[in-house]
């Protein structure tokens, strides 16, 4: 295989903008991110981060009015090509939530929806048992699978909809602040979860939590007006930034 | 008393006054209480408002009481049992019979008719207009299903006459003038925006972020619709199709135009036909001496008819509550 650069990253954006209508809310973002790695994108409110985060799964088009330029790769391949068929794409990489968004159906049935609708109906049961065993929900739910996913309590919730995630077996799981709308003792079952998930996907998470990134990143972007400032591995960025702006963010100068 | 505390507090609040702990300011700053200008009187606005809606609701225990009273009087020549089981409708003519059956079959048949026109296009239109369409769109089919839904019913009648049954007769060429079918169609057109706009709503309740999961599980609009959108919307469909068809059941004018005037123990739309509603309608344009038992008989069919209408409107709010409550 060619040493080519697109062979080492999983996602790469190359001259990346975005408009919402008149608005630009991406300017010129070159962002990298590393295969089974968690890569967290950070900076303050209305930056572009989610945004940013949902040119990866093509979600961004589902709002009218938008338009985008430059390149998303996914393996070196343009996500946004002619040929390219975006539930293929959302299938391949999956997505949570800031708040948790389980289906109105039973437990089972919120894991199953995308296997079902992918018809990977084999073995159905064996794959939503796995899913929920690593969303580390299974001892939880195991004798409640067929009651209805809004009687559990918000954090359950939110790993519900991790496993309904992994059900697909994606190669990258995109998480926009999947902890912001939990207390501390759900929100530190999830971040566990998403070091331990690591080891077989790629994620790419936003947080407005700077604790929670150093915890479970390898890698952090930093975004200030919907500009990459820097990237790069974590514990450089919060330690030695080589940007000031960067370095006034994680001091807490601003935002 | 609670509403002397707030005051104070939030009066203390705005202007930076320390409290003592108990709610009261330390500096009476503020004028007391009582001082205001009197404003229009409440008593006389509230007791005006409240006849208002007394009128409304001594109307209905009106109607109730003047039908169950008829009806008593009707049920003392013609048992409930043999009213409710019997097959024979011929209280106009000797010999005379009271059985409900065959009315009651032809208010059915209509309204299942008209559940066939209109619940599958309603369906159809009401997920097309809340998912698909864009907003261009949907800004133009919206006033046109109103008007639809403004159309005095008695036009419906007329175009189910000159309209509808000359084409089902050139296929159906046995079928009679006077039909279930053609009213059936027609009533349909007449309850489908009922359907659709009450769906619609259902489904627009459904939040965005729902829609937004299943599309990030790849899901098609389609998908979309069918596998989030309708489940979750559910019950105010199920509700839609609920108070469309009690619509229906209660419908008067087009049957009474459309549908015929001969009480039969018929499922065949083809045939002429006389629902509940045709059948106040047939006795109370004629000449039934006031007291007779031909007479009584409209009270008691009128009973039965709203019996069952409030009961279909009773289940309806019952399933909407119950959807309400999902998203809390
Ligand atoms: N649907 C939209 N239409 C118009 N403008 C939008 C839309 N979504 C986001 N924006 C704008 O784009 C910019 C980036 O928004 P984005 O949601 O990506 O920020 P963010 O970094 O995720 O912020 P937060 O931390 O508050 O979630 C903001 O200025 C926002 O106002
Ligand atoms: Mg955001």
């Amino acid at each position: 295989m060619m040493a080519n650069t697109s062979d080492r990253f999983i996602l790469q954006t190359r001259n990346l903008n975005l408009w919402y209508g008149e608005r630009k809310a991406l300017a010129n973002i070159n962002i990298d991110i590393q295969p089974q790695r968690v890569t967290a994108i950070i900076g303050p409110s209305g930056c572009g981060k989610s945004t940013l985060l949902r040119c990866f799964n093509r979600m961004n088009e589902l709002l009218p009015g938008i338009r985008i330029e430059g390149q998303v790769l996914y393996n070196g391949e343009d996500l946004y090509g002619s040929n390219v068929d975006v539930t293929e794409v959302r299938y391949r990489i999956g997505m949570v939530f800031q708040k948790p968004t389980p289906f109105p159906k039973s437990i089972f049935e919120n894991v199953a929806f995308g296997p079902r609708i992918h018809g990977l109906t084999e073995n159905l049961a064996e794959r939503v048992e796995r899913s929920l065993q690593q969303a580390a929900l299974w001892d939880e739910v195991k004798d409640r699978l067929h009651h209805n996913a809004l009687g559990l309590s918000g954090g359950q919730q939110q790993r519900l909809c991790i496993a309904r995630a992994l059900a697909l077996e994606p190669e990258v799981l995109l998480m926009d602040e999947p902890t912001s709308a939990l207390d501390p003792v759900a929100a530190g079952k999830v971040e566990e979860l998403i070091v331990n998930l690591k080891k077989r996907y790629t994620i790419v998470i936003v947080t407005h939590n700077l604790q929670q990134g150093a915890r479970v990143a390898d890698t952090t972007a930093f975004l200030l007006g919907g500009e990459l400032v820097e990237i790069g591995p974590t514990s450089e960025m919060y330690t030695r930034p080589r940007d000031n702006r960067t370095e006034a963010y994680i001091t807490g100068r601003f935002g | 008393m609670e509403k002397h505390e707030t005051t104070r507090v939030s009066k203390a609040l705005v202007k930076g006054v320390p409290l003592d702990g108990k709610g009261n300011g330390v500096h009476h700053e503020s004028p007391p209480l009582g001082n205001t200008k009197p404003r229009p009187a409440e008593a006389p606005v509230r007791g005006l408002l409240f006849l208002s809606a007394l009128v409304s609701v001594m109307t209905t225990i009106g109607i109730v009481l003047v039908l169950a009273t008829e009806a008593v009087s009707f049920f003392k020549t013609v048992s409930v049992f043999d009213f409710l089981t019997g097959t024979k409708w011929t209280p106009l003519f000797e010999p005379k019979s009271f059985g409900i059956m065959p009315l009651l079959a032809g208010t059915l048949l209509v309204a299942l008719g008209a559940s066939l026109v209109a619940i599958p296009i309603g369906l159809a239109s009401a997920i097309y207009l809340s998912e698909y369409s864009s907003h261009r769109v949907r800004s133009w089919v919206k006033p046109v299903l109103e008007v639809l839904a403004g159309v005095p019913t008695v036009v419906y009648g007329y175009f189910a006459l000159t309209f509808i049954t000359p084409i089902l007769r050139r296929v159906f060429p046995e079928m009679s003038i006077f039909n279930a079918a053609s009213a059936s169609i027609a009533m349909g057109i007449m309850i489908l925006p009922m359907v659709s706009s009450l769906s619609e709503d259902a489904m627009r309740a459904v939040p965005r972020s729902l829609r937004e999961a299943a599309y990030a599980l790849g899901s098609t609009r389609y998908e979309v619709a069918s596998r989030v959108v309708v489940p979750a919307a559910a019950s105010g469909i199920t509700a839609s199709f609920i108070l469309a068809v009690s619509r229906a059941i209660g419908e008067t004018m087009i049957v009474a135009i459309a549908a015929g005037a001969t009480p039969k123990l018929t499922l065949n739309p083809l045939e002429s036909i006389q629902t509940m509603t045709a059948y106040i309608v047939q006795v109370s344009l004629g000449d039934a001496p006031y007291g007779t038992i031909e007479y009584k008989t409209i009270f008691a069919v009128g009973l039965l008819l709203f019996l069952m209408t409030l009961g279909m409107n009773i289940l309806g709010q019952w399933v909407t509550r119950r959807y309400r409550e999902v998203y809390r």
